[in-house]
């Protein structure tokens, strides 16, 4: 993006909400057990904290997250799911059956645990995955003719 | 005008228009998708997944394969569509900050 639609307002504002739209992302997250809520929107919401960065200052500059760490952190959250559920293997499971180690507590309490990190692995992925997006969009018709 | 596409288009929803005859009532409890696992999942997901949002204990739980696989859906779309709109200058480095 060349030009960002950044002025003192946006700038203010942006500045008031964003800290918000990410502890929103958060709740929507961890809350996903007892809400309407988890990975999917958290990581929309969470991308949406960072594009409102990108857009009031310029697309490159926001936050310093560019296109390859979105992409690092959209694989990130790929390999955390599919990690997740290849613990219980080791203990003589299924896969993703989160139940099985029995480290703390009860299988519930494990199964929990394993629903919330693999929820923050979706997260991850769709943040990142929407940032890329919104990246490559932004970049579109920047390159110089050649 | 193309008949026998318009005999054929005719044809085909005439058909799925009489088997959706056959099709259960919205929200019947008898029909068979409602019968298979949903009964376990309604009375015994709280007790054995312990999510109180039922769409989660599904999702994530009894269905994590699948969200798994909706995962990487969602990845390699954002993958295609990086190097089908942009992907030139980031892979050449010039627009890595």
């Amino acid at each position: 993006m060349k030009f960002p639609l950044g002025s003192p307002v946006l700038d203010a504002a942006a500045r008031l909400m964003t800290p918000f739209v990410l502890l929103f992302a958060a709740y929507v997250v961890v809350h996903g057990h007892d809400s309407p809520g988890g990975g999917f929107q958290g990581g929309v919401l969470l991308a949406a904290a960072v594009i409102l960065v990108k857009l009031v200052r310029g697309c490159p500059t926001g936050w310093e997250i560019g296109t390859r760490t979105a992409l690092g952190v959209a694989c990130a959250g790929v390999a955390l799911y599919a990690g997740i559920g290849l613990v219980p293997l080791f203990f003589g499971g299924h896969y993703l059956d989160y139940g099985v180690p029995q480290w703390i507590g009860g299988p519930v309490a494990e199964r929990v645990l394993g629903t919330l990190g693999i929820e923050i692995g979706v997260t991850l992925t769709v943040a990142g995955v929407l940032l890329v997006v919104f990246d490559a969009l932004a970049a579109w018709g920047e390159e110089e003719p050649r | 005008m193309n008949v026998p596409a318009l005999g054929l288009t005719a044809l085909v929803g005439g058909v799925l228009v009489y088997a959706s005859s056959g099709l259960p009532r919205f929200g019947d409890p008898a029909s068979p998708a409602a019968v298979h696992v949903s009964p376990r999942y309604i009375e015994r997901g709280v007790a054995e997944t312990g999510a109180a949002n039922l769409v989660t204990g599904v999702l994530a739980d009894y269905r994590g394969y699948d969200t798994l696989g909706e995962t990487a859906v969602i990845f390699t779309a954002g993958l295609a569509c990086l190097l089908i709109v942009g992907g030139g200058a980031a892979w050449r480095g010039e627009d890595d900050r």
